[in-house]
């Protein structure tokens, strides 16, 4: 049975000057341990449909369910437990700018009620294992926006997450950081098996880590499948015009592509 | 105008009136105003747990209440003051109208030093499983602190200024000496050396606020 399901999922927002339909009928599974590309223009509703997944946005219809469970049929306290498991990276990092980096890491510890003492130690390979171990007295003021993004890992794996969900997260990084940030996750993803969800607009992210990918365009899925297959021989427009998109960025800046 | 040992000596004990003042109303008034600002910050439609009535009662209580003159609030008042100290009149009896004064100035002080906080910040922990209490405590106050800190600053400021407005009444501290002895008694000398007091003490706690606030704020390199 797939780990991730997401079925009909529905997202409707509404305000005063009327109704906006963010996602529209999205069905997809994932696999425990696989990497799901998101791909999709800005405004397509990327964003929106990986905050379903762990219910920072409420879907207006369909079901979420992971590992069996029905997300929306989860208490208040029962989502705070089980969205432990899902953690999440940002494109703007949303580090604690008042906390050191150790400290930063200690807090989804904090929040499990694991002992300061023991959650300090813990913390120092969370840092060590994305290389920032030297940097953990540090405030995130003084770091890149590469090892800003290296410490929002260490922060998640401290949670101990099943899923991991990146929206975005290498969207604010220059070309070689995101190289290096890819391939941290793809490191993780096969030495935790933590299954991975990625939201982004680059091709060439969803090219590098990414076993299947679905294209959205209009809050709706216009094509999905292994990413070798999408890229090979893309059945749309939208898909198309990523895979364009790409290529055109490559000439001009005059990179190979990897 | 004599500036005898006597005139010194009041004057010294107005500053330490003055303070004991300021210092307790500012106190009772975050007791009062922290918890409010909070539960302004979390009800507001954006915020961790929206309860729209709920903000608009108490953004109505709090505008009604920092509408009220100073002065005014000061009469209106008294029979509370009565009850709570047993006298409408001197130092500890300011107290009560200086922090009814205050709570909602720092009520609204703290909402819109917490709510300058990182949205993304919020979402982060809430996707890390953080609760309501966590997120008040650790990441809205925590990440809010240099701002709450200026904050404190400017209610301490505010509230010396109410405080000598006290005088008018009776309220003891440095403003009763300026109002007794410069105003009532045209010593002017006395008047503007309370004045210069008065300037003095805002000055040296705006520049320890503001000493702190920088020493706390992690955010610059």
């Amino acid at each position: 049975m797939a780990f991730i399901e997401i079925d009909h999922l529905e997202k409707t927002f509404t305000s005063k000057s009327g109704d906006t339909e963010a996602l529209k009928d999205i069905s997809f599974s994932i696999d425990k341990g696989e990497i799901f590309g998101v791909i999709g223009l800005s405004g397509a509703g990327k964003s929106t449909l990986v905050r379903c997944i762990n219910l920072l946005e409420k879907p207006s219809g369909g079901r979420v369910i992971i590992d069996g469970k029905d997300m929306l049929a989860l208490s208040e306290r029962e989502l705070k437990i089980v969205r432990r498991d899902i953690g999440m990276i940002f494109q703007h990092f949303n580090l604690l700018m008042q906390r050191t980096v150790l400290d930063n890491v200690c807090f989804p510890m904090e929040i499990a009620g694991v002992k300061k003492k023991e959650a300090r130690v813990k913390a120092l390979t969370y840092l060590e294992q994305v290389g920032l171990a030297e940097k953990a007295a540090a405030y995130p003021a003084q770091l890149s926006g590469g090892q800003k993004q290296r410490v929002a890992i260490a922060r998640v794996l401290a949670s101990k997450p099943r899923i991991l969900l990146c929206d975005e997260a290498t969207s604010a990084l220059d070309p070689q950081t995101t190289q290096s940030i890819l391939q941290l996750l793809k490191q993780i993803n096969e030495k935790y098996s933590i299954t991975m969800v990625v939201i982004t607009h680059e091709m060439r992210v969803v090219e590098q880590i990414c076993d299947r990918v679905a294209v959205l365009e209009y809050g709706k899925i216009v094509e999905s499948g292994r990413t070798k297959d999408v890229f090979e021989s893309p059945k749309t427009e939208a898909a198309r015009r990523l895979i364009y998109t790409r290529d055109y960025n490559d000439i001009m800046s005059g990179g190979s592509g990897i | 105008m004599t500036w005898d040992a006597e005139t010194v000596k009041m004057l010294l004990e107005g500053i330490r009136d003055t303070l004991y003042m300021v210092l307790f109303s500012t106190l009772f008034g975050y007791v009062l105003g922290l918890p409010l600002g909070i539960l302004l910050t979390v009800s507001d439609r954006d915020g961790i747990r929206p309860r729209p009535w709920l903000y608009r009662i108490l953004d109505i209580v709090v505008n009604i209440l920092r509408s009220v003159p100073f002065l005014i609030l000061l009469i209106l008042v008294i029979p509370l003051t009565r009850l709570l100290v047993g006298k409408s009149y001197g130092s500890t009896a300011t107290i009560v109208p200086l922090t009814i004064a205050a709570a909602p100035f720092i009520a609204r002080m703290v909402e819109s030093s917490l709510k300058e906080v990182d949205k993304g910040v919020i979402e982060a922990a809430q996707s890390l499983g953080a609760g309501t209490r966590t997120i008040i405590f650790k990441v809205l106050i925590g990440e809010a602190r240099t701002s709450l800190l200026v904050g404190v600053t400017i209610s301490l400021g505010t509230i010396l200024g109410y405080s000598a407005m006290a005088g008018v009444v009776g309220g003891g501290g440095l403003g009763d000496i300026a109002i007794r002895y410069g105003y009532y008694r045209y010593e002017t000398g006395i008047m503007i050396v309370t004045v210069i007091v008065l300037v003095a003490l805002v000055q040296i706690l705006q520049a320890i606020g503001m000493m702190l606030a920088k020493v706390l704020d992690r955010r610059r390199v």
